[in-house]
């Protein structure tokens, strides 16, 4: 078996682009995916048209908030490009010099103060499906933001006005204006004015007045808090079921070696396999020699094993897709922080992974009669297995999922997936499982290729 | 002469059953072959021929028979087609193939088959730049690697050109007269007529004739006393012998054709 992956070897060296593509390949595919979640994603860029009066306010309480607290807080959230008119807008998006466009109506502010109408803002985007669904998303998200921070400026003035009534003191933005009582110091107040009065219906009355004030005191300040609530109404407090969350930087990481892996994997094996039948050496490889009478018609002793062939063929593949895979772990490790404590589990996840990846490959090469075929069939194969493998539970109706699921199973690029993930992120509860389902897998796809070589002419 | 070689009652049968197109590509074959003999198997298309130098070489199993090697070394192949690695060179072939039959002394058996062969100038040219005809000298130089005392040429000079074909056969007898046993399968009779010691003649996977050329060209009127033979006899015979005893020249029950006076075939294929 040796002399035969000595030769694959030589054969995998002398094919130049081959062999570029294999070096090639993963690196950029590191490179272009560290740099891409390394960086934080551009802000979109979006036209935005201010129609306000300048200097229009919003009054809350004795407080003035400048509408153009709003704009700034819009402008913070993308890469503003401040156009005059609502046409200029318009041809901004048209051009793609902006993702979308803002347009500010005027009387924002008006509307805003009478509690009747809700104040609205235009939004303008183009493209097709995509460019619009993320257009929307990314605008939806700025202005969720922006709204955000300013409500927040109007919860802190209507806090500081609930405030003022409650202890008293001087409204900002009421210039001039006399010091205010506060409710919390009126039944002080009453209660010394009402020890002084002779009259016991002047006392009740007084009492009632105490009582209210204390009433009004208390729901002043159940007001301010209730404020702070309907700013942000429901928090989430997020609770995952089994194991260690994984950042999507890092589960992205564990896609990009996993599908460089099925790649590199399904591509060598299926190709070393079908180019043994390609080159018609298949039946010199595994025909019987040196039989004798006692084997008559029994042919055996051959040059290599069906067997010892698909070992060799599995081993290759599976071999140079592991160095590669690490390397591109390695590589990524570079941009994004991985947990190199966990080292071992990669190396198991990575092995066994390859191993049932390379096995699939071999299965695939048994069933071609050529290279090209072989190449074919295996990319065929293998991205709709991708493709699946990352369908979400919930995007599909639910019988559908489980078929998506029975097919996930029985091939091997979701259960490497999940083992990589297990090992390099701690995700699931468990790799000892993942790892069982990956060798089970090799076993099966190595039988289908001894049985797929059962004639070889 | 040694038996090297015996053939019993061979039978090969592809797929399942017969309503499912199962064919019967060989039917009771027997014959045995002596060390120096050079044996033609001839006849039309489809008649068995490859399939019975690829049981001789283990490359299929029999469904009913057996070979039965007399000596140890198994047999050289040398399929129709040659089975060789495009990308490496003549001498990384041989030497690979070396190493996987164990020889003792692989590097040894290489310069030898070089020589032998008269490619030690190409030995370090990639097999994919070969011609046609080099191609086919280290098909036949890998199966002469080990030594075998048994070799199976499946149409060894269908595509070599007249020069090529005679150094081949040069070749070959060499090897024959060093007590090798060659038993190649051909479309072409005259070469059979030139170089076989026998011919063994297949149709619909029976044996019908094994015997020498002479007897072959005796059983038609080209071999007749008083007839001057030529080049194209020997076809012109077999195309005879075929149309007289073939299985397809016979009616179901196995009774001669009547209208071509045709015989029974015989499966000894004596005349």
């Amino acid at each position: 078996m040796s002399w035969l992956l000595r030769k694959d070897l030589m054969i995998l060296g002398r094919s130049r682009l081959l062999l570029t593509l294999l070096i090639v390949y993963p690196v950029v595919i590191a490179l272009l995916l560290g740099f891409a979640i390394s960086r934080s994603p551009a802000r979109p860029r979006v036209a935005i048209v201010d129609e306000s009066a300048p200097g229009e306010t919003l009054q809350v309480g004795g407080q003035h908030l400048p509408v153009s607290r709003y704009v700034h807080e819009l402008f913070s959230q993308v890469q503003s490009l401040a156009v005059p008119t609502r046409a200029q807008a318009v041809e901004k998006v048209d051009s793609g010099a902006a993702l979308a466009a803002v347009i500010l109506p005027p009387g924002l502010a008006a509307r805003l103060s009478s509690n009747e109408n809700q104040a609205q803002l235009e939004v303008l985007y183009n493209g097709n499906a995509l460019q619009q669904s993320i257009a929307r998303t990314a605008i939806e998200a700025a202005l969720a933001q922006a709204n955000l921070g300013f409500s927040a400026q109007i919860q802190g003035a209507a806090r500081e006005v609930i405030g003022t009534l409650l202890t008293g003191g001087r409204l900002s933005g009421f210039a001039g204006s006399e010091e205010l009582l506060g409710l919390e110091r009126i039944p002080t107040m009453l209660g010394a004015i009402a020890a002084r009065q002779p009259r016991a219906s002047d006392r009740r009355s007084l009492e009632r007045i105490d009582a209210f004030a204390g009433f009004a005191a208390q729901n002043l300040t159940l007001a301010s808090r209730v404020l702070a609530t309907i700013g942000q109404p429901i928090r989430v407090d997020s609770v995952l079921l089994h194991g260690r969350r994984t950042p999507l930087d890092d589960f992205a990481v564990v896609v990009a070696v996993s599908l460089s892996m099925m790649l590199l994997c399904v591509l060598l094996a299926a190709g070393g396999v079908a180019l043994e039948r390609e080159e018609h050496t298949l039946a010199r490889l595994l025909r019987g020699r040196r039989v004798d009478r006692s084997g008559a018609g029994a042919p055996g002793g051959a040059l290599i094993t069906r067997e010892g062939l698909l070992a060799e063929k599995t081993l290759l593949a599976a071999a140079s897709a592991f160095v590669v895979a690490f390397a591109m772990l390695a590589g990524i490790g570079a941009f994004v922080a991985l947990d190199w404590s966990r080292v071992a589990l990669w190396l198991g996840a990575l092995a066994l992974s390859a191993l049932a990846l390379s096995a699939l490959g071999v299965a695939i090469g048994a069933l071609a009669r050529e290279v090209r075929a072989a190449s074919l069939l295996a990319l065929l194969a293998t991205l709709p297995l991708a493709f699946l493998a990352l369908v979400p539970s919930a995007s599909v109706a639910g019988g559908f999922y489980d078929v998506i699921e029975a097919v996930s199973f029985v091939f091997p690029f979701k259960a490497a997936l999940e083992a990589l993930d297990t090992a390099v992120n701690g995700a699931t509860p468990a790799i000892g499982l993942s790892l069982a389902h990956l060798a089970v897998l090799t076993v099966v796809f190595a039988a289908l290729a001894r049985l797929g070589l059962r004639e070889v002419e | 002469m040694s038996t090297v070689l015996s053939v019993s009652a061979l039978a090969k049968r592809y797929g399942g059953s017969r309503s499912r197109g199962a064919r019967q590509a060989l039917q009771d074959v027997s014959f045995r072959l002596g060390a120096g003999e050079l044996v033609a198997v001839v006849g039309p298309n489809g008649a068995g021929k490859t399939t019975l130098l690829s049981i001789i070489a283990a490359v299929q199993t029999p469904s009913g028979g057996s070979v039965v090697w007399e000596q140890a070394g198994g047999v050289g192949w040398v399929p129709q087609t040659p089975a060789l690695y495009s990308r490496l060179t003549v001498a990384e072939n041989l030497e690979l193939f070396a190493r996987l039959e164990r020889l003792r002394e692989p590097r040894a058996a290489v310069a030898r088959m070089l020589a032998q062969t008269g490619l030690a100038h190409r030995a370090g040219d990639l097999v994919g730049r070969l011609s046609g005809g080099n191609r086919q000298r280290v098909n036949v130089a890998l199966a002469l690697i080990a030594d075998p005392p048994v070799l199976a040429l499946d149409e060894p000079s269908a595509a070599l050109d007249p020069s090529q074909r005679e150094r081949l056969w040069e070749f070959i007898a060499a090897r024959v007269a060093a007590d090798t046993a060659v038993l190649f399968s051909t479309h072409n009779v005259s070469e059979a007529q030139r170089y076989a010691s026998r011919v063994l003649v297949l149709d619909e996977g029976r044996l019908l004739f094994d015997g020498s050329p002479a007897a072959l060209l005796a059983s038609s009127p080209e071999g007749e006393p008083g007839h001057e033979r030529g080049a194209g006899d020997l076809e012109r015979a077999l195309v005879r012998f075929l149309r007289e005893r073939s299985p397809r020249s016979t009616a179901p029950d196995g009774r001669a054709d009547a209208r071509r006076g045709g015989a029974r075939a015989h499966p000894e294929g004596t005349l």
